[in-house]
């Protein structure tokens, strides 16, 4: 299932985005603080309705769609997971079955396997507001694979993770065959992860393309304000970045 | 710095797990101590009857049987007096500790309680009104609640207008508090203007609530409205779940999320409207009710919701009983014994377990 935006505008935010993510594809949306790319990624998961433009999920304009509907297709990761009560961790992945009809066996079944691909099945019966940041991020992204998504809208999902588990969480996003659009703050993981990038500068997708296209020294200088060289990793080859140090050049 | 007392804080150790009672045992061990409230609630009072005599009337009653002509005043208070009393205290316990559960999910807040959207305070305007002024005399003593009932839903108009087309939680919250402020105003000045000095003393045992006076006519709306109520959320408990984990967390999960708030604030207004108009304004049990089932089930609302009502109907008719009996012949005002029982028995709860409150 893909995804389209077609020149999505949110009134003084996002000033026309235009972004294709094909099926199964990663694509990963990078930009400065404030360039809009959790903005896009709320009006992809229908928490913000766009002021013009279309988003179409699978072809279909999610607008004229059910949210339930558009939840049976997609799950997100949001940055707004305040948690008030006391839920234990198995309770909060299965809210991931919420938009789907299956049996309690099944939901039971899909919760605790999806507890133990994020590392957290031990986590299953632990109070959810006594976890650590790095805890919560995983259990929070089991519920979104319980939701058995063919797209998945991911806001940073390295948040708070040990490098280990950011390695391993983006890994598992690659191999569920899902077509996913996240928010990635860390370049080189992006670089590493991602079929294709779009870089977001006020408001605007200022490039897209394969990694190597997209993060090249001007690029980087131009949106970003730094310095960087482009080295290949050694054993896989995808580009990664070397920061010149206190050169911020405005 | 520590303090000789402080635990050594090397490694935050992971609470236990908390042992979680089936949710179903508890709910048929709670029905049962609920039958047995509702015997004990009819035995105990200023004049106290034998259990035995209790369980023959109810019975008798129950099955056409028949009594001996001697024994008519004792079933008089057993049928006509106390039990439609101790129904009605069973039914606003349940329905004010389930309107809790579901305001606190709704607007996402540990502290709000079934009063928080403004609705009581509406109401207390139209019982002030009726206590002062003598409006609806023609109603009788129906005229309290007729007019609590009535100020309820102008109430429930008015926050609902305000608030405005997109309820959020913190706007409902801001919404319900101002508004109750300014209605617990007009209320307040109808007292003081009013030349009649015993007014503002039954208003002000209204505020607290009671039950004491109740006929069968007032139980069969609070309790079919209660009943349809309590049902109508259990139906809606896993987008309470959803809706608990946040407004865009509950989109992802399908929820409608503003028709969704809007339906709930109409169901809980609306069972407030009814139970303020038969009992007042009962505080603590809607507050503190949600947060003690809370502690024991967890926070899941299909649990907590079938829970929920039983808890707070058996907490309700004992505390009906103690504000028969602690000032007999005199009566406490409700408020005054949820409040009294309420506090250590929370305490006492809230130190056993780790019991997490508002997330942080």
């Amino acid at each position: 299932m893909d995804v389209r935006l077609d020149h999505v505008t949110v009134d003084a935010i996002l000033h026309g985005v235009d972004l294709h993510a094909a099926a199964g594809e990663v694509h990963g949306i990078v930009g400065p603080n404030g360039s809009g790319k959790s903005t896009t990624l709320r009006c992809v998961y229908r928490a913000l309705e766009p002021d013009g433009g279309v988003v179409r999920i699978g072809g279909r304009d999610i607008s004229t769609t059910k949210i339930r509907d558009t939840a049976g297709d997609l799950a997100a990761l949001t940055q707004d997971s305040h948690v008030e009560f006391d839920f234990t961790v198995a309770e909060v992945v299965a809210m991931g079955r919420l938009p789907h009809r299956s049996t309690p066996r099944q939901d039971e079944e899909i919760v605790a396997d999806a507890l133990s691909r994020v590392d957290a099945a031990h986590l299953a019966d632990r109070s959810f507001l006594t976890l650590s940041g790095g805890e919560r991020q995983r259990v929070l992204i089991a519920r979104a694979l319980a939701q058995q998504p063919k797209v998945l809208v991911l806001d940073e999902p390295t948040n708070h993770l040990d490098i280990s588990h950011q390695l391993a969480v983006l890994t598992l996003v690659r191999g569920l065959g899902v077509t996913v659009l996240a928010v990635l703050h860390d370049l080189n993981l992006a670089a590493a992860y991602c079929d294709r990038l779009h870089v977001l500068d006020h408001g605007r997708v200022v490039c897209s393309g394969k990694p190597e296209e997209v993060l090249t020294p001007e690029v980087l200088h131009e949106v970003f304000h730094v310095r960087a060289h482009v080295v290949r990793h050694p054993t896989s080859g995808v580009p990664q970045l070397l920061f010149e140090h206190q050169e911020v050049v405005r | 710095m520590t303090s000789p007392s402080s635990p050594p804080t090397t490694e935050r150790t992971p609470p236990p797990t908390p042992r979680r009672p089936s949710t179903t045992g508890l709910c048929l061990i709670l029905t049962a101590v609920l039958a047995a409230s509702v015997v004990c609630g009819v035995a105990l009072g200023p004049v106290s009857l034998p259990f035995a005599d209790v369980l023959r009337f109810l019975h008798a009653a129950l099955t056409g049987g028949t009594i001996d002509a001697s024994e008519a005043g004792p079933y008089r208070i057993v049928w006509d007096i106390r039990l439609p009393r101790v129904l009605l205290a069973a039914v606003v316990g349940a329905g004010l500790s389930v309107v809790g559960v579901a305001i606190q999910a709704m607007v996402r807040n540990a502290l709000a309680d079934p009063y928080v959207l403004g609705i009581s305070s509406g109401a207390s305007v139209g019982a002030t009104a009726v206590a002062t002024t003598g409006l609806f005399a023609s109603l009788g003593i129906y005229a309290l609640s007729t007019a609590a009932f009535l100020a309820a839903l102008a109430a429930m108009a008015v926050v609902y207008l305000v608030a405005g087309r997109n309820l959020t939680p913190l706007r409902l919250v801001l919404t319900g508090t101002a508004m109750a402020y300014g209605f617990s105003a007009i209320a307040m000045l109808l007292v003081f203007q009013s030349p009649r000095g015993e007014a503002a003393r039954a208003a002000m045992f209204w505020l607290l609530g009671s039950l004491g006076g109740v006929t069968w006519a007032s139980l069969p709306i609070a309790a079919a409205v209660v009943l349809a109520g309590v049902a109508y959320l259990q139906s809606r408990a896993k987008h309470l779940n959803a809706l608990s984990m946040g407004d865009e967390t509950a989109i992802t999960l399908g929820i409608d999320v503003s028709r969704t708030r809007k339906a709930l604030f109409l169901v809980t207004a609306a069972m407030t409207g009814v139970l303020v108009a038969v009992s007042g304004a009962v505080g603590f049990v809607g507050l503190m009710l949600p947060h003690l089932v809370r502690l024991t089930v967890g926070a899941d609302h299909r649990k907590v919701l079938a829970v929920a009502p039983l808890a707070g109907a058996c907490f309700l008719i004992w505390v009906d009983v103690a504000a028969r009996l602690l000032a007999a012949p005199e009566e406490l005002p409700l408020g005054v014994i949820t409040a009294a029982l309420g506090v250590p028995c929370f305490i006492l709860l809230m130190r056993r377990r780790g019991y997490v409150f508002g997330g942080r």
